[in-house]
């Protein structure tokens, strides 16, 4: 497996860690529990086509947003997370 | 009786060297082969027909195949701790002093008493093992399981250490070629020409594939002059590499590939065998295909050959394994085999067809030469005990009649080898008209060329390398030329009248031959019930052999379809999965063994603290001083003298592991007051603080100290096991989700070394030293930070502690480290400084009951951790929405305790579990665990930190610790979790 991180370029999978699901967007501090247990405990387990966080731990140690087909495992494209929202509001 | 080396081969041809012989053994015995030979051709070339017994039944077995398709002719090369098994004579190149061993057979390979089996060969089918070996239970590991492994099975592991040596070695390429035969050679020759970095992997050790093992011409003359031509130019390309002797296993996401590659050579010092990891932009799969066989009685005799392998040896080594052959085929490329035969002046009996004789040019010459065709002919059954002798012939009216031959040539067919274009899921699709499985459709990067994807004729062959490559050299960018393809002499085009399994055949008739399958297997399956490919196969155990049924599955399937009276391409394929042939551990292994297994940390104090006898241990990848022995000390006595040293007087311990990340910019702070669930608003320049960083669901993450140097400007350290995790926590905050923070930090971990100085007179031996800051009480409080001087080296230094004494962290520069300990030895030598380890500083952390982390597990939190109060309710950070959820405020959590055994003498051991005293250790009585123990010199006995449900309002009573796995039961009374000074008069002075 190989992502091509927007840094560094292609790179081989022993370069990167995962996280999970970079789709839940962490909420607001006075969002309540409800909004909060869903961020933290509760996923979804698509076939398809599934947003992932994955670090460039042995490279530029960017936090990527990887979008990833589950079924084919091709990599549809690789943002870097700190141009994609991680939360709600707050920034744009 | 004694045979010529050369009996079986013919005075002209080949391409072996008949000037250098080559000793080899086999079973023992010696023999004589050439440079050249294979083992198998070696073998054959010495009237060797035996070579191994079966798996099941210890049927005789010969030489089915010529390459990396041989179910039968496995064998152990080599001896001792060198011995390979289940090694395929015919991917053996001959070496001299090759000792090769026959497998599975007792006591000699021609008198097996085990071949019993075969007599009860009926009650061996499908399925055998799950019904007979059933009861009782217990009777499967102390019995059946043995029985099972001596009767069946094939070589055995030498049990010793692989003394070989393996390499590994990355490649990047735009196109990976898998096989140098026509196709291969054409599409590695046209990307070449373009300009693309190409690899061309192949698995023997010359290029040419079939192209050397029949009798072509191409552009009009011998094909080995236009291989020579292609192979010269390959070599001239300096963005062509060619790995010989090299078998591409898997095909993985992303254009990854794995690779084996043998690297001949017979100095044992040098690697064995190099697994690449090939990074390619697209691949051809040039890789060929496998003929079949059929099934019919007696398949399986010693004798029968494929007839493509007769042609290799043939052609390759000038072995004839057989004067006066019958061929039986079901398509054309048996009448080209029989007529190479002819050529070189073998006596073919005849050729019998189970279709009609086209009228072809290839059957006009056999007639010619007087061979007899016989159409909607099959062979029945093999006549012979030890080896072919003969056939039985049933014509299409049932008349039999017998032919006398010393070998059997079969070609049922030939499949695709389309194993690397199934890797990832792709599902083959069923041709009829090939009656075989063809790869799936192109998968962008993956293209399957040639006979890999059914295209047989050689001119189909080059044109699909050479097109393949043109495409796939455009699409990455590179100007490739459609080349002149090269003249091909005119075959017979392929054709076929299917036939897996003759009339009749069943329980002598096999299919698989290397896990012994029958066709009598396969029908029993079917009759039982099983409809799913996947289950039948695991029920008659069909292509689950070393050679994953590479004659055998595409037979076994169709033979099951028929069984089940559905269509090939309905039942479809087993899946595919790397490898294509077995891999060694070791390679795959490759340097990562023994002490290179794991990268091995050494702190920069390391060389420093051997030299003083300090005795090393791993915790992660660090070897960290575990204790500093003095003559005669074991551990304990080491661990207890240190302990009394640092709290009668001063110590000093490596702390350089520690994680430490510095932070600056004007939002520090702030980032700082999300991320640790205490507050950090108010710590002062020049004052450090305790801190407990949270997860997002209220389990504490990790703990550390937080230094303040100036307005944005902090460091922070982790425990050394949660460094990386800590970091990789912080940036992913910062990065995503608080970006607008105006935070940088980075990891200072390797950037400084540290030393705790800890003791009555710590204060006093660490001043000797350092020129900057004054260290007294009222300048340096507990919990002070500075940045300070040593003579003109910068120091970082903190009053903290972790054993509960007086005590401070010093950093320096790692460059500085071993300097700063000499002086601090040399310094406190008046004093009788002790140089300690990790187990007297777990020790005094344990009597101290702080946290570590056997405590920080993920599972506890702050409160459990008797912490609670430290959690900022002014605040949100990291964890504090979830923080307040029931479960975790739940009264009835384990908190933290301190344990000591009621009876001195009993040891502890932690990680058992807390029990009502007496009660029995069932879940249903779980109240908590110990985590860590420690013999305490300042308690006197062994004492332990744990959690324990209502912990708290326990202190004084008892409970058991129990250890089900050791049967062992410790009654213990509960502490407070601070066995020393709970005031902590010793840490302010």
């Amino acid at each position: 497996m190989r992502i091509t991180c927007p840094h560094c370029g292609s790179r081989g999978l022993a370069e990167f860690t995962q996280q999970g699901d970079a789709s839940p967007l962490r909420p607001d501090d006075d969002a309540g529990e409800a909004a909060w247990v869903d961020f933290v405990h509760f996923r979804d387990n698509p076939r398809g086509e599934h947003r992932e966080l994955w670090q460039h731990v042995l490279g530029c140690r960017a936090w990527l947003v990887v979008t990833r087909d589950t079924a084919s495992h091709a990599i549809l494209r690789v943002e870097a997370a700190a141009d994609v929202r991680g939360r709600p509001r707050g920034w744009t | 009786m004694d045979v010529s080396p050369d009996a079986y081969r013919l005075k002209s041809g080949g391409r072996i060297d008949r000037t250098s012989r080559l000793a080899f053994t086999f079973d023992g015995r010696r023999y004589k082969g050439l440079v050249g030979d294979t083992l198998a051709s070696a073998l054959l070339a010495n009237g060797v027909r035996l070579v191994g017994r079966s798996f099941k039944y210890h049927r005789r077995r010969g030489i089915l195949g010529f390459g990396v398709e041989e179910p039968n002719a496995l064998l152990t090369i080599g001896r001792g701790a060198r011995a390979e098994p289940n090694t395929r004579a015919t991917m053996v190149e001959l070496t001299e002093g090759l000792e090769a061993t026959s497998q599975n057979r007792w006591p000699t390979l021609s008198l097996d008493l085990q071949a019993v089996n075969g007599l009860a060969g009926r009650f061996l089918g499908a399925g055998f093992y799950y019904k007979t070996f059933k009861w009782p239970p217990a009777a499967w590991t102390g019995l059946y399981e043995k029985v099972i492994r001596r009767a069946a099975g094939l070589g055995r592991a030498s049990h010793a250490a692989d003394p070989d040596r393996y390499d590994k070695s990355f490649a990047f390429c735009d196109v990976l070629v898998v096989g140098g035969g026509p196709a291969g050679l054409m599409a590695a020759l046209v990307a070449g020409r373009a300009g693309a970095r190409v690899i061309l992997a192949n698995e023997m050790p010359a290029l040419g594939g079939r192209l050397r093992y029949e009798d072509r011409r191409i552009d009009g003359r011998g094909a080995a002059l236009w291989l020579g031509e292609i192979e010269r130019e390959l070599a001239a390309l300096a963005n062509v590499t060619l790995l010989r002797r090299t078998t591409v296993f898997g095909a993985y996401d992303h254009g990854t590939f794995g690779a084996v590659q043998q690297l001949a050579g017979t100095d044992e010092r040098l690697p064995r065998q190099r697994f690449w990891q090939i990074s390619a932009g697209a691949a051809v799969l040039a890789t060929g295909a496998i003929e079949r066989s059929i099934a019919f009685a007696g398949n399986d005799l010693p004798g029968v050959m494929l007839a493509s392998a007769a042609q290799g040896y043939l052609f390759e080594h000038a072995v004839v394994a057989g004067w006066r052959p019958v061929v039986f085929t079901t398509n054309s490329s048996g009448y080209a085999a029989a007529l190479d035969l002819v050529r070189a002046g073998i006596a073919v009996q005849a050729v019998i067809d189970n279709g009609p004789v086209v009228d072809s040019a290839t059957a006009r010459a056999l007639h010619e030469a007087g061979v007899p065709l016989f159409r909607h002919a099959v062979v029945e059954r093999v006549l012979g005990g030890r080896a072919v002798g003969g056939v039985v012939m049933r014509d299409e009216l049932g008349g039999r009649r017998e032919l006398e031959c010393d070998q059997l040539l079969v070609s049922g067919g030939w499949n695709p080898t389309l194993h690397l274009a199934a890797h990832r899921g792709g599902r083959p699709r069923w041709d009829d008209q090939l009656a075989t499985f063809l790869p799936p459709p192109a998968d962008g990067d993956l293209m399957p060329v040639g006979a890999a994807a059914g295209r047989f004729a050689l001119e189909d062959c080059l044109a699909d390398g050479a097109m393949a490559a043109v495409d796939l050299c455009r699409r990455l960018g590179h100007a490739a030329r459609t080349p002149t393809l090269p003249q091909t002499d005119e075959a017979e085009a392929y054709r076929i009248t299917p036939l897996f399994a003759v009339e009749g055949a069943g329980a002598k008739a096999f299919v698989d031959l290397q896990n012994d399958v029958t066709v009598a297997d396969l029908r029993q399956a079917a009759a039982e019930g099983y409809r799913s490919i996947e289950h039948a196969k695991r029920y008659t155990t069909l292509g689950m052999a070393t050679d994953q049924g590479k004659t055998a599955n595409v037979t076994g399937l169709a033979i099951l379809a028929e069984a089940l009276a559905r269509p090939v391409a309905e039942v479809g394929t087993t899946g595919f999965r790397p490898p294509y042939t077995p891999v060694p551990i070791g390679a795959l292994a490759h340097h990562h063994r023994g002490p290179h297994f794991a990268p091995v940390r050494r702190t920069p104090l390391h060389a420093a603290q051997a030299a003083r006898g300090a005795v090393f241990f791993e915790t992660g990848l660090w070897l960290r001083a575990r204790y500093v022995p003095r003559r005669g000390e074991d551990m304990a006595a080491a661990a207890r003298r240190e302990v009394q040293g640092v709290r009668a007087g001063v110590g000093v311990v490596d702390v350089s592991p520690l994680g430490k990340i510095e932070l600056g910019g004007a939002d520090a702070r702030g980032f700082l007051e999300r991320l640790y669930c205490n507050g950090m608003a108010t710590l002062r320049p020049g004052r450090a603080r305790y801190g407990l960083m949270l997860r997002e669901d209220g389990m504490v993450l990790d703990d550390g100290t937080v230094w303040c140097f100036g307005e944005g400007h902090f460091m922070v350290t982790t425990t050394t096991a949660n460094a990386a995790a800590v970091l990789s926590h912080m940036e992913l905050y910062h990065q995503h989700f608080w970006p607008e923070l105006d935070v940088q930090f980075a990891s200072v971990s390797e950037q400084w070394a540290g030393l705790a100085v800890a003791g009555p007179q710590s204060r006093a031996v660490l001043q000797r030293v350092v020129d900057e800051p004054a260290l007294d009480d009222a300048a340096f409080p507990f919990m002070a930070v500075a940045e300070g001087r040593i003579g003109n080296v910068t120091c970082r230094i903190a009053r903290i502690s972790f054993s509960g004494e007086r005590a401070f962290e010093v950093y320096v520069p790692a460059g500085h480290a071993e300097a700063l300990l000499d002086c601090l030895l040399e310094a406190g030598a008046v004093d009788g400084i002790t140089l300690y380890g990790l187990e007297a500083m777990g020790t005094m952390r344990i009597e101290k009951g702080h946290v570590a982390g056997a405590e920080l597990d993920g599972r506890t939190t702050p409160r459990d951790l008797g912490l609670g109060r430290m959690q900022s309710r002014k605040k949100p950070h990291v964890g504090s929405a979830l923080r307040d959820r029931p479960g975790l405020t739940d009264p009835a959590r384990p908190v933290l305790v301190g344990l000591v055994s009621v009876d001195p003498g009993e040891r502890l051991r932690a990680g058992a579990l807390l029990v009502p005293e007496g009660a029995e250790a069932v879940q249903a009585n779980d109240q908590g665990r110990v985590t860590s123990i420690a013999s305490s010199p300042g308690i006197g006995q062994q004492i332990a930190l744990g959690f324990l449900a209502h912990g708290r309002e326990r202190v004084g009573q008892r409970v058991d610790a129990v250890f089900p796995l050791y049967r062992e039961r410790v009654t213990v009374e509960v502490r407070q979790p601070c066995f020393m000074d709970p005031d902590g008069e010793r840490l302010r002075g």
